[in-house]
């Protein structure tokens, strides 16, 4: 208790010094925080990936479509529960910056294979009535004021004209991982209008996507599945859902990494500059020790006194950090808009903000208490702060 | 009376780039248990230097230092730390104390080291205070007392362990006159009234004056000593 005491009024002793280094460790602990979670929604699509799903493309680039032709000699393969088929829209609503995904789905199949979008079944079967239906998801509906009934028309960039859709259903999250900042429409709309326009478009798929029974033959189904097609016209390259979504982040690696890299260098930094504090507080006290030490306290009671206060000082920031983070993620999720569809403060992050924080307050003392510690007593009698 | 401190053939010097500089030379000699012995010299002389090896905070090059009957020269670290907070009671010339702790919890602060109660401490504590004169500063920090009052703050922080023995590096080189002499008369009170043994290392000729023998050293050797019959009142 008294060693508490002690390491609590030595804390509080240059409210100055302290009040920086809290304010310090809570920006370095926040921005840790907060750039865990800007790189955590970077994955968040892989992350939440399902096992059991599998996506089928064209081996060369995603931008070339299938044949609509493939979709039932999927569907035969052993392992294949069901299939359904999405084409990326790529529609402008209203400017260029009010981006959202848009995905032209199979409206009999998609919502099955997708159980973690929760629509009721009336919203489902009025979307699946009217051709021109569109079901979204609840915060592209917050962001843009959408409701039941109203009409939205989207500029098509991949598929001309001005498109005008009615929102027959909002789907919500399964949980907050799950993606509801997507448009969906109808596969067959789209369709029946490219046979009327441009025919040699028409009957083609951007990507297949297979249930499977068992995830653990994914490989095997995959390999089947494009050796079906080998040697054809178009060819396909199969992979589970999550490795088709990490395809994505990978284009975007290396702004990935130099964030991860600079979140990890705001935690060094403070690190410095709390070990310089701390040490120049234990140099400022070597008098006080070298009493102590002559007193009879053994170097682990000084050792203690060091950690504690830095220890202390290293949860008060990290802890306002952690409870800053909540907060500013809602408000930097929200102010990206879509730019990021799942942006949530996940626990792990959180444990690792604290494990930052202490190890800050650990890493950072160790130079300074051993010194202290260490200190000759004759010496540091004499020592002058 | 037993010498509580025995020195034999104690030497220590110090290094100094290449060169050793020797600071005791082959000091022998006793102090008698409830004696008050001031340390005189020039700068230099060694006399701080002696007072740290008696105190066990320092420890000779060679030679055999017995104090409260324990070979210091040979315990290991840990073993002389318990030692101290045994047996030696602390008082600097800067007094020394926790700048953040009270009065009370600086004198408090020895007890840790023992297995009193939290209650016990600090009727130690108070009483300590009290014998000094400072039952009414129990609450105070050191910046808000007096140079005076401090070093008496300090006094309690080595009366309170009960310690056998006393040292007191230049006591009064930090005080005012009135102070210096409060102090002294303390010192004076503590060592015939309780029968603490003190060794006082001062320049103060007047403050050596209160004690009941005088050791001069010149060079890390030991000139003279000089029984005082009537210590200056």
């Amino acid at each position: 208790m008294v060693l508490l005491r002690l390491i609590l009024k030595n804390t509080l002793r240059h409210r100055l010094r302290t009040a920086l280094t809290v304010a310090g460790l809570f920006v370095a602990v926040l921005a840790f925080g907060l750039l865990q979670t800007v790189v955590g929604a970077w994955y968040a699509g892989a992350e939440n990936a399902s096992s059991a799903r599998l996506v089928t493309r064209n081996a060369i680039s995603l931008v070339f479509p299938l044949p609509l032709t493939y979709r039932p000699k999927l569907a035969a393969i052993d392992g294949v529960r069901a299939t359904t088929h999405a084409n990326w829209f790529g529609g402008i609503y209203k400017e260029a910056k009010n981006f959202f995904p848009q995905f032209a789905v199979d409206t009999e199949t998609y919502f099955k294979l997708y159980p973690e979008y929760l629509l009721s079944e009336d919203a489902l079967r009025s979307f699946q009535r009217d051709r021109r239906g569109a079901v979204v998801g609840r915060k592209l509906a917050e962001r843009y004021g959408f409701k039941v009934g109203d009409t939205v028309t989207l500029k098509g960039t991949i598929f001309p004209g001005n498109w005008e859709f009615i929102v027959r259903g909002i789907y919500d999250g399964r949980d907050a991982k799950t993606d509801t900042n997507q448009f969906f429409l109808h596969w067959n709309y789209v369709n029946e209008v490219m046979k009327k326009t441009i025919p040699r478009r028409a009957n083609s798929v951007g990507v297949y996507v297979l249930e499977i029974d068992d995830p653990s033959r994914a490989a095997q189904i995959s390999l089947e599945a494009d050796r079906l097609f080998k040697n054809s016209q178009a060819e396909t390259l199969t992979e589970t859902e999550q490795a088709f979504q990490l395809g994505f982040v990978s284009m975007t690696e290396a702004i990935v990494m130099a964030i991860r890299a600079v979140s990890y260098l705001v935690i060094l930094i403070i690190l410095a500059v709390m070990a310089n504090t701390l040490s120049m507080t234990a140099r400022e006290r070597t008098r006080e020790y070298a009493t102590l030490k002559a007193l009879g306290f053994a170097p682990g009671f000084i050792v203690a006194l060091i950690m504690g206060e830095s220890l202390t000082l290293a949860l008060i920031g990290g802890g306002l950090g952690m409870a800053a983070l909540l907060p500013i993620a809602q408000a930097f999720g929200t102010a990206m808009g879509s730019l990021f569809p799942v942006f949530y403060v996940s626990s792990s992050t959180l444990f690792a903000q604290l494990v930052c924080a202490l190890a800050v307050g650990v890493i950072a003392a160790i130079a300074p208490a051993v010194s202290a510690a260490r200190v000759n007593i004759v010496n540091g009698l004499r020592h002058v702060a | 009376m037993s010498a509580i401190v025995s020195l034999r053939h104690v030497s220590k010097s110090y290094s100094r780039g290449q060169q050793r500089v020797p600071v005791l030379i082959d000091l022998s000699f006793e102090i008698a248990e409830g004696e008050f012995l001031a340390l005189m010299g020039p700068s230099g002389s060694g006399k701080s230097t002696l007072l740290n090896l008696i105190a066990g905070i320092d420890q000779p090059d060679t030679g055999e230092l017995i104090v409260a009957g324990e070979n210091i020269a040979t315990l290991p670290e840990r073993a002389l730390a318990d030692w101290r907070a045994r047996t030696i009671g602390f008082i600097f010339q800067f007094y020394n104390l926790m700048p953040v702790l009270s009065a009370l919890e600086n004198v408090e602060l020895p007890l840790l080291l023992t297995d009193l109660s939290r209650r016990e401490r600090l009727a130690r504590a108070r009483l300590a205070l009290d014998m000094v004169g400072l039952s009414d500063r129990l609450d105070h920090k050191p910046t808000e007392l007096s140079g005076g009052q401090q070093q008496r703050v300090a006094i309690a922080r080595a009366l309170v362990t009960d310690a056998r023995l006393i040292v007191a590096d230049e006591p009064t080189g930090d005080l005012d006159r009135d102070s210096a002499s409060e102090i002294l008369a303390m010192l004076q009170q503590l060592n015939r009234e309780l029968n603490k043994t003190i060794i006082m290392v001062t320049h103060d000729a007047r403050a050596a004056a209160q004690a009941s023998a005088i050791m001069h050293l010149e060079k890390g050797a030991l000139l003279e000593r000089e029984a005082l019959d009537s210590p200056a009142p």
